[in-house]
């Protein structure tokens, strides 16, 4: 059994706007599943299944496929952070390819920046109930200090430097300086990203994504259904998932459980990372991609620094291209959350969709990568792998 | 070596599987558990052991000594403070704070103590200095 050609994306919309103030978090998420349906040339009374996160305001899906009045036989509302759209499409795959559902909709959304959300540097208390809370909490942990320390042990590990990290930051405004929605368009040096202050050591501002709302939705459909419509025809090929943690204190900072997921997703696929001519790669901050990017094997483990200098991410003088929207880093986050996104971009590359300065030519395989969690402690990461048909 | 003002810790919250690590700690010792069947040591404490799956895990009085795994300085917090995995001398890492030493000399590889600093509620937290 495979979900290997059993589901196509048919709809994707990413939310023009990175500040909502005057929009509600159900009202974006309805306008982003109106997007994505108009997108695929669907209604809503098409949509049987239905696919959200923990930033879906209510309990699971039921408040948001209320507000929605979706009638549903599937629903899923798996929840591994930034990640968890790219789980929805292999769950809407697996669903679609057991009959439960023909049009599954995916949604995400929210308004983290006009809450005035510090999504980064302050510590988040949780459900006391959490086990690990209560270890970890009152020393002040924070998204960005976990990430450091993922960093400072790579560096000492491996020898990557700061200097290699910022030159994915760098690829990123180069793509973004294309994308008018984006909200950092101005290309960055290497010596910039140095230059911007220290958030947690080693990392600096510019190593870190935006914080955004906004939101974006995803409709994956049946192959009969793909057949009736007029887009182009990106098919789910293969897909992997794999959660980390810290394995009862035998720690491990220097990869991601990208190292599982992915070959997971490339032997369903059956194609190889060399394969891939795009690749969307979850960037919460630059050490994000290059770990993400040593174990999905494109490179060796600790070659990763060496990979990523001198522009080898930019579309079309990199020999990896990645992240053409600008991704988290320059363009868009929203709700803290970048998976959906890196599914968009890709869905874009594969259909000839982006923008042309950016766009790889004739782009036939790609690949979207996500985590979510945090890299520090635990943390979901999932692997998909697309083609165009 | 510039005096800071004392960072203000949030209390933990303890529950009847963790209450006598946080009670251990109020006194000044360091507990890590410990499975009897399958002889490893954990952290965080759990009454299942994360290897095995064993419920004979047991308390023990951990040495305090333990090495830098890894850090994080957030220099722009209202006070600074470093974040760490420190990986003790018993084999599990954990998370923790590096307290009364010079941000700048810290270093991946060296030898930490655990020193015990209280929260807002009166228990304390296992954090480490310089050996």
């Amino acid at each position: 059994m495979t979900i290997r050609g059993k589901a196509y994306i048919a709809g994707a919309f990413e939310h023009p706007l990175r500040k909502a103030p005057e929009k509600s978090v159900a009202q974006l998420h309805a306008e982003c599943a109106k997007g994505a349906l108009v997108d695929a040339g669907l209604s809503k009374d098409d949509v049987d299944g239905y696919f959200c996160a923990g930033d879906a305001p209510g309990m699971g899906p039921l408040s948001m496929a209320d507000y929605m009045n979706l009638r549903l036989r599937h629903v899923d509302s798996t929840d591994t952070g930034g990640s968890s759209y790219l789980v929805h499409v292999a769950h809407a795959a697996e669903g679609i390819a057991l009959g439960k559902c023909s049009v599954a909709l995916i949604t995400l959304a929210g308004r983290p920046r006009s809450e005035g959300m510090a999504t980064g540097t302050a510590p988040r208390p949780g459900n006391p109930a959490q086990p690990d809370i209560q270890f970890e909490y009152p020393y002040g942990p924070t998204i960005v200090n976990m990430y450091a320390m993922c960093a400072m042990r790579h560096m000492y590990q491996y020898g990557t430097t700061s200097e290699q990290l910022a030159w994915i930051k760098v690829a990123a405004s180069h793509h973004a300086q294309y994308n008018p929605n984006a909200m950092l368009r101005d290309v960055v040096t290497v010596k910039e990203v140095l230059d911007s202050p220290i958030v947690a050591s080693p990392l600096h501002r510019l190593d870190c994504c935006v914080i955004s709302d906004g939101g974006g939705a995803l409709v994956v459909v049946a192959p009969e259904v793909m057949k009736s419509l007029r887009r182009p025809r990106v098919k789910l090929l293969g897909a992997g998932e794999a959660p980390k943690g810290q394995f009862g204190g035998d720690v491990d900072l220097t990869f991601s459980g990208a190292r599982w997921s992915g070959p997971r997703a490339f032997a369903e696929a059956g194609v190889a990372p060399a394969d891939i001519q795009y690749a969307s790669i979850y960037d919460s901050f630059t050490i994000t991609v290059l770990m993400q990017i040593e174990d999905l094997g494109f490179c060796e483990k600790g070659q990763g620094g060496r990979f990523v200098a001198d522009g080898n991410l930019i579309s079309g003088t990199g020999r990896l291209p990645f992240n053409t929207d600008g991704g988290g880093l320059c363009n868009n986050h929203p709700a803290n959350r970048g998976g959906m996104t890196k599914v968009i971009e890709a869905v874009r590359q594969l259909r000839g969709e982006a923008h042309p300065a950016v766009q790889v030519k004739n782009c036939a395989l790609a690949l979207a990568q996500g985590t979510g969690g945090s890299l520090g402690t635990r943390h979901g990461s999932a692997t998909l792998i697309l083609e165009r048909e | 070596m510039i005096p800071m003002p004392d960072r203000i810790l949030p209390a933990p919250e303890p529950n009847p599987e963790t209450k006598p690590y946080w009670d251990a700690a109020a006194e000044g010792r360091l507990l890590i558990r410990r499975c009897a069947a399958c002889g490893r040591a954990h952290h965080y404490p759990r009454a299942l052991c994360p290897f095995c799956f064993s419920d004979r895990t047991e308390w023990q009085t951990a040495s305090g000594n333990g090495t830098l795994y890894s850090f994080s300085v957030m220099q722009r917090a209202p006070v600074p403070y470093a974040i760490a995995y420190v990986t003790l001398d018993e084999g599990p890492s954990m998370m923790s704070n590096l307290v009364d030493c010079d941000f700048d000399t810290i270093h991946i590889g060296m030898k930490l103590k655990a020193v015990f600093k209280p929260t807002e509620g009166g228990l304390k937290l296992a954090m480490f200095t310089p050996a």
